[in-house]
């Protein structure tokens, strides 16, 4: 089962470190895992995508929890978020495949950023699962590089994390 | 007043009642040893080796209850604190450990005796700090206190700069601490605490199985008090030990891979196991899929993260033992007569506790030529004093000890369970000694682990701490033998220790008196001439070689299916 949790934790010296070594130290799976400051003082916010039994997310949640420097986890099982993920990607485009390119794209509301005679670059913004859909469809024309964010997720509804 | 950085840390030991430590200098912590000169309220113990300062600093822990501090320097200082840091770490025991570290302007630059000591024990510590202001270590150490003795405990290690213990500060140490993601839950839910006790009075045939929690959380007498009004059996783990009395009718002793027939068949027939301070390690579980295949299991601990862990529960009690344990005692007042009927109701199983206690106690066939290694053990209970504190090594001696000596007192017995660290005993003993001076200090080892930081002898003699160290010796390696015996035909691979030790020798080398038994008759005699040395002491006892713990549950098999005699 894959999960999608949220850490806030304090900002402080090497606390990615202690969230990444819990995972492999308790042989938790990382599938990705996101960080930046948060609007509050001294807090950032970790977004991490992990899979495994129940028992399993309950001994993560718990442990992540354990760690002094955590602050928050929220535990984004049952589908109460709203997941976004950006992609750049770098495609081959000549001739024939400018204008089958230049189409997905604009299924996807995605932007061509970088351009050259023989490639476009492009930003794709979406859902984990529309990422995957767009780049199902560019690879048979060619990717020659993708950067993934990995997904970012937040709480639907009026209510911030604090409640 | 300004001071530096090294002064403002030892005032905050100061602050924090700390009365000794155990440490050992070098460049990156000469400043602090510096400024100890000028402070007498600190006792200060030089071990001959990090390692055992840190025992020292974990042994002084467990027998106190109070949080140990090792202090070591940077690099090659550091590193060989790892393994004690472990230790304590595993049995969750609280400690400070203080590093020096390189300035910080060289941090990183592969500089002289740097190690990124935070890397290297980021799994085996609770919390660690790098200080990088002078203006932040009181906070620090104050949060370092206060994170390594509350909730569940354990150790905590302060890497200090050199450049931040030259840097001038004001001094001011806070009040109070709050870290606003930190706040462990100490007390039990009201109404998981009265559906406990409506569990327990309704069940038939209860255990309680008490763990290291217990101890920690100083709820010997709570929990003591409520068993005995109860009359439920109690079973305890290595951990455990000492937090109810063995002498109590009640009480099933160790269960577990070597643990007490009894304990493990209640375990396996129980309707109901309250577990209380203890975290259903592999070792006491044996086979999980046929563990206790008919109780419930009610589970109280400070820590979440230990239930449901390794087994399923039915009632989650995430608290401090003693908060939950008084709480408890009072519902149970509530239910005067309900408790009579529930007393009444456990004749049964009473009997058939009774029943298995008589099966197979816990036994070992005497001889008259070759002295057994658990009659050392009984004939130490029997000569020591009451409180006599026990520090053990970790293999066959230390498992002997378990079944044998019989604990009655909670922070009596000192063992490193989670980690089983070999060469744990001595230094374990030795910080303990330095909490009592008075009090009798064994630490009880093999052959093999002794050895590991016997140089210990020296700080023993010269801060005039009395241990009295037992080596059972049977020139073996003796727990990795007799699994060679068991499950390797007998290929005893590397476990011979083939050279004897003249350990009298040994011992008046350091400065203290040997003592050597090889006969039975000459076991009482040598323990009495061991006890009434004023110093340090080793006794040697040389034991039946191929003795091995019984019973024993083999690795991956179920509970109640115990190899009982050889
Ligand atoms: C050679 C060898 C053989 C061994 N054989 C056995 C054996 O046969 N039987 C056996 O039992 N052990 C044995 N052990 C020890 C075993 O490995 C474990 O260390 C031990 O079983 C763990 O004990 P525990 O469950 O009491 O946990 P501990 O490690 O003591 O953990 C304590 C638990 O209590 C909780 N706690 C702490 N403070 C509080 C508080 N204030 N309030 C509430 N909860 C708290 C903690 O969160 C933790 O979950 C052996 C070890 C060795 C080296
Ligand atoms: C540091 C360390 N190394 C190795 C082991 C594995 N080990 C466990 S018990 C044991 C044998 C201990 O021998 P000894 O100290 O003579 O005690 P005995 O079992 O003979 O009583 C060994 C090697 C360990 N627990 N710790
Ligand atoms: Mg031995």
């Amino acid at each position: 089962m894959q999960h999608t949790i949220s850490v806030l934790a304090e900002n402080e010296f090497g606390v990615l470190s202690r969230v990444a070594s819990l995972f492999s130290g308790r042989g938790f799976n990382i599938e990705s895992l996101t960080v930046a400051p948060t609007n509050e003082d001294g807090m950032s916010r970790m977004t991490i995508v992990t899979r495994g039994d129940e028992n399993i997310l309950e001994q993560i949640t718990k442990q992540l929890n354990k760690l002094i420097d955590v602050i928050k986890v929220i535990d984004f099982s049952d589908g109460s978020a709203i997941e976004r993920e950006m992609a750049l990607v770098k495609v081959t485009a000549e001739d024939e495949s400018r204008a089958e390119v230049l189409r997905i794209v604009d299924i996807f509301r995605a932007k061509i950023i970088d351009v050259t005679p023989k490639s476009y670059t492009i930003e794709a913004t979406g859902s984990p699962v529309k990422i995957d859909a767009i780049l199902e469809l560019l690879r048979p024309l060619g990717l020659k590089e993708l950067v993934r964010t990995g997904a970012v997720a937040i709480g639907r509804g009026a209510k911030g994390w604090k409640g | 007043m300004k001071m530096n950085g090294a002064r403002i840390m030892l005032e905050c030991l100061k602050k924090e009642g700390v009365d000794t430590v155990f440490g050992y200098p070098g460049g990156t912590v000469i400043n602090i040893y510096d400024e100890l000169f000028n402070v007498k309220e600190i006792r200060h113990i030089l071990p001959r080796h990090e390692q055992a300062g840190t025992h020292a600093a974990d042994g002084y822990a467990r027998a106190t209850g109070r949080v140990g501090v090792a202090i070591a320097t940077s690099g090659p200082g550091a590193t060989n604190t790892v393994t004690g840091i472990a230790t304590a770490y595993m049995d969750s025991i609280p400690m400070v450990i203080i590093t020096g570290q390189v300035p910080t302007a060289l941090i990183g630059n592969d500089a002289f005796q740097e190690v990124d000591i935070i890397g290297i024990t980021r799994s085996c510590t609770k919390h660690s700090f790098l200080v990088r202001d002078v203006n932040d270590i009181a906070t620090i150490m104050k949060k370092a206190f206060y994170i390594a003795r509350s909730g569940r405990p354990g150790p905590v290690l302060v890497d200090l700069p050199k450049d931040v213990q030259i840097a001038q500060a004001e001094f001011s140490y806070p009040e109070s601490v709050e870290i606003r993601s930190y706040k462990p839950n100490l007390v039990g839910h009201p109404r998981q605490v009265e559906k406990a006790v409506a569990m327990l009075l309704d069940s038939r045939r209860p255990v309680m199985y008490v763990g290291g929690g217990v101890g920690l959380g100083n709820a010997a007498e709570e929990l003591t008090a409520l068993a005995r009004n109860l009359e439920v059996p109690v079973t305890t783990t290595l951990m455990g030990l000492g937090s109810f009395p063995e002498s109590d009718p009640n009480s099933l002793g160790m269960l577990g891979m070597h643990g007490a027939y009894c304990a493990n068949m209640a375990m396996t027939h129980s309707d109901l196991i309250v577990a209380i301070g203890a975290r259903f390690d592999d070792r006491v579980t044996g086979k999980i899929a046929t563990f206790a295949p008919h109780a419930r299991i009610i589970h109280i601990d400070v820590d979440p993260t230990s239930i449901k862990k390794n087994v399923r529960v039915d009632l989650p009690i995430v608290g401090d033992v003693k908060d939950v344990l008084s709480k408890m005692i009072k519902q149970v007042d509530k239910h005067k007569d309900k408790v009579a009927v529930f007393k009444e109701g456990l004749a049964a199983w009473h009997a058939d506790v009774a029943g298995w206690k008589d099966k197979h106690p816990i036994s070992y066939k005497q001889s008259s030529t070759i002295i057994k290694p658990q009659y050392v053990i009984q004939k130490l209970r029997e000569l020591s004093d009451d409180d006599a504190i026990i520090a053990t090594d970790v293999g066959q001696h230390q498992m002997w000890t378990a079944q044998f000596f019989q604990f009655n007192r909670p922070r009596t017995l000192l063992s490193s369970g989670g980690l089983g660290t070999m060469g744990y005993g001595l230094p374990a003993a030795m910080g303990a000694q330095a909490a009592f001076p008075d009090r009798q200090v064994i630490a009880i080892c093999g052959d093999g682990g002794v050895q590991m930081n016997i140089q210990e002898m020296a700080t023993l003699v010269q801060n005039r701490l009395p241990v009295k160290i037992v080596i059972l010796n049977n020139n073996f390696l003796g727990m990795v033998r007799q699994w060679q015996e068991l499950f390797f035909d007998k290929r005893y691979s590397q476990t011979c220790m083939e050279l004897p030790i003249d350990y009298i020798k040994l011992a008046d080398a350091y400065g203290a008196k040997g003592f050597l038994a090889t006969k039975p008759d000459e076991v009482e005699k040598v323990i009495r001439q061991g006890f009434a040395e004023k110093g340090p002491v080793i006794m040697e006892f040389k034991v039946a070689r191929e003795e091995k713990v019984l019973p024993m549950v083999p690795a991956g098999a179920s509970l109640n299916e115990m190899v009982l005699n050889a």
